[in-house]
């Protein structure tokens, strides 16, 4: 049996560095090639010692699908394509090819730069790496080769974001990157077909949370910055460049047009300029009102935000900031915050998750007092909410997707080992189909049934058609009788006329013959006609005839009579049919057997 | 006759013959066609022919021949597209009116069964729908096509089979099963019925062919036959087709079947456990708010608001999206769901960590997908495509009206829809929490999210909230402070809303006098010992506050003891500024005002039968009258009209219909004056003076007419008629004050008019003739033929006769009659500051007003600015659809800006700006018949009887503008 494998390289059992391997009939993918946030050694990147141990990866890939620009899942690449080496095809969307160089210059800066490590890939790299990138568009079949084609589908989560799928003959998986069900104000809520595919191998990051509505998170933040504001406070927003960022600043946006508010808003400036850039660009890939409305007015062009200058922290009055890094854990944000922690007026809202050991995750554990650099502590008076404005799908989001899709198989990645395990009883449960979470470099197999397609040909389909009944019914197989023939991998199913014809062969005639004796007292030709009547009444639907020559055909089966030398009362009747009415033949010689009835 | 001269009417404008009647000879369409199709040598050519065919309109008697001919070329054509072509133009020709296709049925049906190409059965089947359609009591053919159909089910191409379903669908018998007789001879399918036939089609293979079982399925139920149940299980399995339009159509079904068995019960899969059906197929379809497509899901949440007999556990959980599991239904909501929280199954993502895992939940009882009505509305609420977002909540609102425990739960969602991005969303649920108001009273947090959005900078969403606050009850006084503090705010930041903020203030008033009392003195700013300062009486936001207090006041006696003096005197002149928001209020020591005034409210309060019957007798005392010129009778109708005059004062709730009766004896006054005897026996040159005069009341009489007929809302057929009985007089003492004064030609034109419109008042009030004994109309009918004939003197002098004779018709009132009217609240006229523009230059005017009982202001009749410059200049704009709103029933507001421009003036001048009602005769409420097909523009007589006029509308406002001449 055919088998597909899946190979999780990062992101098995685990949050980070996404990298699988999948090989289907025959062909091997990389999906995403990203980055590990917590190490900074080897473990940063996948293991690509795990395809081959020496020389270039492009032997074994036949091409790599990267589902969105988030480092975690790009980050790794050009490590991958220059540096260990792989020159065939880099699949990505429009929106990734044009983000992701800006974030991985912006990486190799902070790497290099910043922390002065050596043996990293360098600018030029990146611009090699991206040179073999193949844009994808949404929907739209792409041939890898003749036999691999990939497809992708809307994925929300970031602009550009999408699932892939992957069909190799009549096998297929699907990929979902990162990917958010409910949309948000400026994406639009994943979406795909039917396609049932042997694996989809899903995300699971909010693998136990079911969200409340969107509505109230969003209320809940505008009324909370909108509170402060009117006391005159100011509000922190530590954030990504990109993504959750651009979503948030159209929500106050909004809010500050409609209920007509002076406060100023702030975005800490560096790569987000930029990023703006391509969300007015890729209006096509955000969400309907803004898709609608952008003829009128682009929604990236912000009125009411502005850009963010140091010295504007100490100023006086209400304002609202956006700051990076979102885990307040260096940068802009956390200097910002040293100035604002001491006020009570001031709010901090933290949109996302923070990982253990930064500033981030210890005032949202309540820590009223941190302590700094240099022994110095800082109180905390001012006000931390946090608000999960993550774009990724919820329980609910996937076990959504999964309906959408049908699958035949789910396997989860990109989540922690023990929320996994809740949803995979979950979805084994509700849809009955095996669910795999296999950890990094385990390999899942799954074997597969593929239907093997045949050629028929269309006088025989037609022929098929008119013996049947009245109603075609798509749910009952139906047997018919044909020639398979095999030849120069092609399969074919033509009538067995065309087959001979075809192989140049001359058809042998099968007959099988029989005697069946019985006893009659009558003439041959009496006992004949008798038969004769008798299969008449028997056989209604048939043809049987009575020849001139001293025969009964039924059909193509004929009958004679002799009376055998010592017994004129015991007549012989031969029996002559073909291999083909089989069928016919046995049951008049069983019928014969049983001897004609008295009545005639 | 008629017949005929309609027909030459019709011909004229193509004929170009000149405006004089003539009897023309048809042209034979049928003839023409031949020689045309004969002409034509390759399929091609064959087709335009027929394309162009056509585009012209065939008359009901031609088609007959029309139809022969086609046929004929359709047995000789090879060519699939031609047939084809043929095959729709016989549909197409069937439906011609007045003509009876069942004489073509028996060829169509032979052509069928000759044909070898699929796609031309397909366009016979549709051919024979067409008339079968038009032939619903023809049972013969009914069966007939039916059989057909059932012979075609089986074809292989899909286009038949859809068209066959179509056909059992539309004309499938609704009450008896497929007849036997039709079996026995042709033996294709057991005994069976209809609906059993369709539903084996809900497998085909095609996707098209299953929506059209669906649909014909539908249309059966639509035809009034009840659909099986066993249909039910099929159709729930369709909902999982692969293809929208199946689940669409499918969706459609279940509700459909929802609706028929609210009550069977059936078995839940995988379980033992029964629910209803309602209940059941509420689930599948909550479920399908979730669906791939979009379309699917905004049928969905539209079909979920008129499922209102679902059982209330299953409504409550659409509008929670947690797990559902066999615990938690038993507990209340909201503190099972925090308790979930701290057990650590799903966390809401609101608080930080609070999804890390703490104890293995038992994951049994719990179900994520089948729990279909789960969070249905909460997703529907969040979806990504606004209609889907609008239709989720149309239905939660009327799922909410149905069920006050339902309203109270979907309150906060609804709240929380007052921040999406789409405005028209953010309206609609403002709207919506407002019909569903009366069953909840707000608490403070969520009156308090409420109120942040009279923030809002949209216009039309601060007024919608305005008029939801007017309904809504709110249970602490905390609640009216505060909502009194945001209206405040809400007037200081926008000073235009004054007046809604004030009503809106009228309303929360009058509802919790109880709540207001307590904080009087706070609001009043008195104080016990203290004589504070007098507020400043202009102060819009302080008006606001007496506003409120006053109408408190209304119910509480108590009140007015915290009164400082100055109020009293503010009392007295809102009362008197504002009456309509100030209420009469009993106030100590003002004895004398208050008597009376509490003496004029009861009497106006409990005369309301009185004055019915006032006005009932009135109009008896009136029709008594046969005889216009009887003594007496000119006083008599004199003082009637007076007293319906005032009766309209002072009854406002009758105010409609005294005008209307008021204004129809006005008119009959009128006539009465002007035919009066005397002025008729003169001679013409002596009474110049009374013809000035008649022809003087003829005019005023039309104009009133109109008035009449488009001014007032709620008339039936029979007072329209009445009315243009009176136009009619009208026009006929127009005709002979014409013929007495000028001799010569024109008459034949205006006679001929005058024809056309007796001819008009008959087509149209053909029903209402039998009322019209002994009329001016009823008359003149009866004298046509000889009208017709007769030269125009004489039959000025017949006119003149029958004028004289014909009675007074009495007027019917009908049950409810309301007057059109507007009132314009911006600008107001009072501003001394000139619009300054440069002169050639525009300038917008921002205009905002309030019309009342104005049916349909867009199509039937069209309201509009008219702008009346000092010159004499008169500009009328037309208002954008967009402009109009309804914000209650009968109650328009008309927002727009008027673009003003002149040339230079040296000082500033006042323009008068007013509302207009433009209408024309022809767009009468009476909606003429539909053109056919055939019958396209150029067929249809422009309506050269249709009057254009306008009716002022609204009082004129002035405003002050100021053209200068540009600085070079």
């Amino acid at each position: 049996m055919p088998d597909i494998k899946v190979t999780p390289l990062g992101a098995g059992q685990d949050v980070g560095r996404s990298c699988i391997l999948v090989s289907v009939g025959g062909k091997n993918i990389m999906l995403d090639c990203g980055m590990h946030m917590g190490y900074n050694d080897d473990r940063r990147f996948p293991d690509f010692s795990y395809i081959t141990q020496n020389g270039r990866l492009t032997d074994f890939l036949d091409c790599v699908i990267i589902s969105h620009f988030h480092l975690d899942h790009c980050g790794a690449l050009p490590y991958m394509s220059e540096m260990v080496g792989y020159d065939g095809p880099i699949y990505m969307t429009h929106p990734t090819k044009a983000i992701c160089p800006i974030l991985l210059e912006d990486f190799r800066k902070i790497t290099v730069d910043k922390k002065g490590e050596t043996n990293f890939f360098t600018s030029q790299m990146i611009k090699d790496c991206m040179k073999k990138v193949v844009p994808l568009n949404l929907h739209q079949t792409v041939q890898v080769d003749d036999e691999l084609e990939i497809k992708a589908y809307y994925a929300g989560h970031v602009l550009g974001a999408a699932m892939v799928l992957i069909k190799v003959g009549s096998e297929s998986v699907v990929y979902t990157g990162d990917y958010n069900m409910t949309p948000d104000r400026h994406l639009g809520a994943a979406w795909i077909d039917k396609c049932r595919p042997d694996i989809l191998i899903s995300e699971s990051t909010y693998a136990t949370t079911i969200r409340d509505s969107k509505r109230c998170r969003e209320r809940d933040f505008l009324k909370k910055v909108h509170e402060t504001i009117e006391r005159g406070g100011k509000v922190l927003i530590p954030v990504f460049a990109l993504g959750r960022a651009q979503e948030l600043c159209i929500l106050l946006e909004t809010f500050w047009e409609r209920m007509n508010l002076k406060a100023p808003i702030y975005f800490s400036t560096g790569l987000t300029e930029k990023a703006n850039h391509y969300y007015k660009l890729f209006i096509t890939w955000t969400n309907q009102k803004i898709r609608k409305t952008f003829v009128q007015r682009n929604m990236f062009e912000f009125k009411h935000i502005k850009a963010f200058d140091r010295s504007y922290a100490d100023n006086p009055g209400p304002m609202v900031v956006f700051a990076t890094p979102g885990m307040l854990h260096a940068g802009q944000s956390l200097q910002i915050f040293k100035k604002w922690a001491g006020n009570e007026k001031n709010m901090v809202i933290m949109p996302g998750y923070c990982v253990q050991g930064t500033v981030g995750h210890k005032i949202l554990n309540g820590q009223k007092k941190l302590e700094m650099e240099g022994r110095a502590t800082l109180e905390v008076k001012l006000q931390v909410e946090y608000m999960s404005f993550s774009a990724h799908a919820d329980a609910k989001g996937i076990m959504q997707l999964i309906r959408m899709a049908e699958p035949r198989n789910m396997l989860l990645v990109h989540g922690e080992a023990k929320k996994m395990e809740f949803l995979k009883d979950k979805i084994e449960q509700e849809f009955s189909i095996s669910c795999y979470m296999p950890a990094n470099g385990e390999t899942t197999t799954v074997t597969t049934n593929p239907s093997v397609p045949v050629d028929i040909s269309l006088n025989l389909l037609k022929r098929e058609m008119a013996l049947g009944g009245p109603l075609p019914d798509p749910k009952k197989p139906r047997t018919m009788h044909g020639t398979l023939i095999m030849k120069d991998s092609s399969l074919r199913l033509v009538s067995p006329e065309q087959a001979l014809k075809e192989l140049g062969l001359s058809e042998h005639q099968l007959r099988f013959t029989c005697r069946v004796h019985l006893q009659d007292p009558h003439s041959d030709s009496d006992t004949l006609s008798r038969i004769y009547s008798h299969l008449k009444s028997v056989l209604k639907g048939y043809a049987v005839q009575h020849l001139p020559d001293g025969t009964v055909m039924v059909e193509s089966i004929v009958l004679k009579v002799s009376s055998s030398g010592e017994d004129p009362n015991l007549k012989v009747i031969l029996l002559s049919w073909s291999y083909q009415d089989e069928e016919l033949g046995s049951f008049l010689s069983s019928l014969l057997k049983k001897g004609l009835p008295s009545g005639l | 006759m008629n017949v005929m001269k309609n027909m030459t009417k019709r011909q004229q404008p193509h004929e170009e013959v000149p405006a004089k009647k003539l009897r023309l000879t048809k042209p034979s369409k049928s003839a023409a066609l031949h020689i045309d199709l004969c002409k034509a040598t390759n399929p091609t050519d064959a087709l335009q022919y027929l394309l162009s065919f056509a585009r012209k309109p065939v008359e009901a008697e031609s088609v007959e021949g029309v139809v022969r001919i086609l046929l004929e070329h359709y047995y000789k054509e090879v060519d699939n597209s031609v047939r084809l072509k043929i095959a729709s133009l016989l549909g197409l020709l069937s439906k011609t009116p007045g003509f009876s296709p069942d004489c073509i049925v028996d060829d169509v049906i032979s052509t069928l069964s000759n044909d070898k190409s699929n796609q031309v059965l397909a366009q016979l089947l549709d051919t024979l729908l067409v008339i079968g359609t038009q032939l619903p009591e023809n049972t013969a053919v009914t069966q007939r096509l039916i059989e057909v159909a059932c012979k075609h089910l089986n074809s292989t191409y899909f286009g038949v089979r859809n068209k066959c379903l179509q056909l059992l669908g539309c004309l499938g018998t609704v009450d008896k099963p497929l007849t036997k007789e039709s079996e026995a001879g042709t033996s294709i399918a057991p005994l069976r019925d209809v609906q059993n036939l369709i539903s084996d089609y809900f497998g085909d293979q095609d996707p098209r062919v299953r929506t059209a079982s669906i649909k014909a399925m539908l249309q059966l139920h639509g035809r009034g036959m009840k659909l099986q149940q066993t249909a039910y299980s099929q159709a729930c399995k369709l909902l999982n087709d692969d293809y929208e339009q199946v689940r669409s159509a499918a969706v459609q079904m279940v509700w459909v079947l929802s609706q028929l068995y609210p009550e069977s019960i059936v078995p839940i899969p995988s379980s033992n456990e029964e629910i209803r059906l309602i209940d059941d197929s509420f689930g599948k379809i909550c479920h399908m708010v979730s669906d791939g497509s979009w379309m699917v899901r905004v049928q969905a949440a539209k079909l979920l608001g008129s499922m209102q007999q679902v059982s209330p556990h299953f409504l409550e959980q659409t509008l929670d999206k947690k797990l559902m599991s066999d615990l938690r239904r038993k507990r209340t909501a909201h503190e099972r769901a925090k308790e979930l929280y701290a057990s650590g199954e799903f966390s809401s993502g609101r608080k930080w960590a609070d999804d890390a895992p703490k104890e293995k939940v038992d994951t049994s009882g719990v179900n994520l997908i089948d729990s279909g009505a789960c969070g249905a509305f909460v997703h529907g609420l969040e979806d990504e495509m606004y209609e889907v977002r609008i239709a989720a909540v149309e239905a939660l609102c009327s799922l909410a009206q149905s069920s006050p425990s339902f309203a109270e739960k979907c309150l906060d969602f609804l709240v929380d829809m007052f921040n999406d991005e789409i405005e028209e969303v953010r309206l609609q649920s403002i709207h919506a929490l407002r019909q569903i108001s009366t069953h909840i009273t707000l608490r403070e947090d969520q009156l308090d999210t409420v109120l942040a959005v009279l923030e809002d900078s949209s216009r039309d969403i601060r007024e919608a909230l305005h008029e939801l606050l007017c309904y809504t009850n709110v249970s602490t006084k905390e609640c009216i402070q505060l909502a009194l503090l945001e209206l405040l705010k809400n007037l200081t930041k926008y000073p235009t809303d004054r007046n809604s903020v004030w009503k809106c203030l009228k309303f929360l008033g009058a509802r919790h006098p109880t709540l207001v009392l307590p904080s009087v003195p706070e609001l009043l700013s008195t104080h016990p010992y203290f004589d504070t300062p007098e507020p400043d009486m202009d102060d819009p936001a302080y008006i606001a506050v007496l506003v409120l207090v006053f109408n408190a006041a209304k119910s509480c006696p108590t009140m007015p003891a915290l009164f400082s003096d100055h109020t009293f005197r503010h009392y007295a002149y809102l009362r008197d500024s504002l009456s309509h928001l100030v209420p009469h209020l009993r106030l100590p020591g003002r004895k004398q005002t208050a008597v009376l005034g509490s003496e004029l409210s009861e009497v106006g309060s409990g005369s309301l039968e009185s004055a019915q019957q006032f006005l009932q007798e009135s109009l008896v005392r009136v029709s008594t009258l046969q005889n216009l010129d009887s003594p007496g009778a000119q006083d008599l109708l004199d003082f009637t009209i007076r007293d319906l005059k005032r009766l309209g004062e002072l009854q406002t709730e009758l105010a409609g219909s005294a005008d209307f009766c008021a204004t129809y004896l006005h008119c009959q006054l009128l006539l009465m004056k002007a035919l009066q005897e005397k002025l008729w026996n003169m001679a013409v040159p002596l009474c110049l003076k009374q013809n000035a005069m008649a022809s003087t009341a003829a005019q005023q009489i039309l104009e009133e007419t109109y008035k009449l007929e488009f001014l007032y809302s709620g008339l039936e057929t029979r007072q329209v008629a009445t009315i243009h009985n009176v136009r009619l007089q009208a026009k006929a003492l127009q005709l002979i004050l014409t013929a007495r004064t000028k001799r010569g030609s024109p008459l034949i034109g205006l006679c001929e008019k005058f024809l056309q419109e007796v001819e008009l008042f008959q087509r149209l009030f053909m029903s209402e003739l039998p009322h019209f004994q002994d009329s001016f109309v009823e008359k003149l009918l009866e004298l046509m033929p000889r009208l017709v004939a007769c030269k125009p003197l004489d039959l000025v002098k017949i006119l003149q006769t029958t004028l004289r004779q014909s009675r007074f018709i009495h007027l019917k009132l009908p049950e409810q009659i309301h007057r059109a009217s507007a009132t314009i609240i911006e600008p107001t006229g009072e501003s001394d500051n000139p619009l300054r523009f440069t002169s050639g230059l525009v300038v917008a005017l921002d205009i905002d007003a309030t019309l009342e009982h104005v049916q349909d202001p867009q199509t039937t009749v069209k309201v509009q600015v008219g702008v009346l410059y000092p010159d004499g200049q008169s500009h009328i704009i037309h208002p954008k659809p967009g402009d109009f709103r309804t914000p209650g029933p009968g109650r328009v507001r008309l927002i727009t800006q008027v673009y003003l421009s002149h040339s230079a003036w040296t000082e500033p001048c006042q323009i008068e700006v007013r509302l207009l009602l433009a209408y024309s005769s022809s767009s009468s409420r009476l909606a003429a018949p539909k053109p056919a097909w055939n019958e396209s523009t150029e067929g249809l007589p422009t309506s050269e009887s249709s009057v254009e006029g306008t009716i002022n509308l609204s009082k004129p406002v002035k405003v002050f503008i100021m053209p200068k001449p540009a600085r070079r």
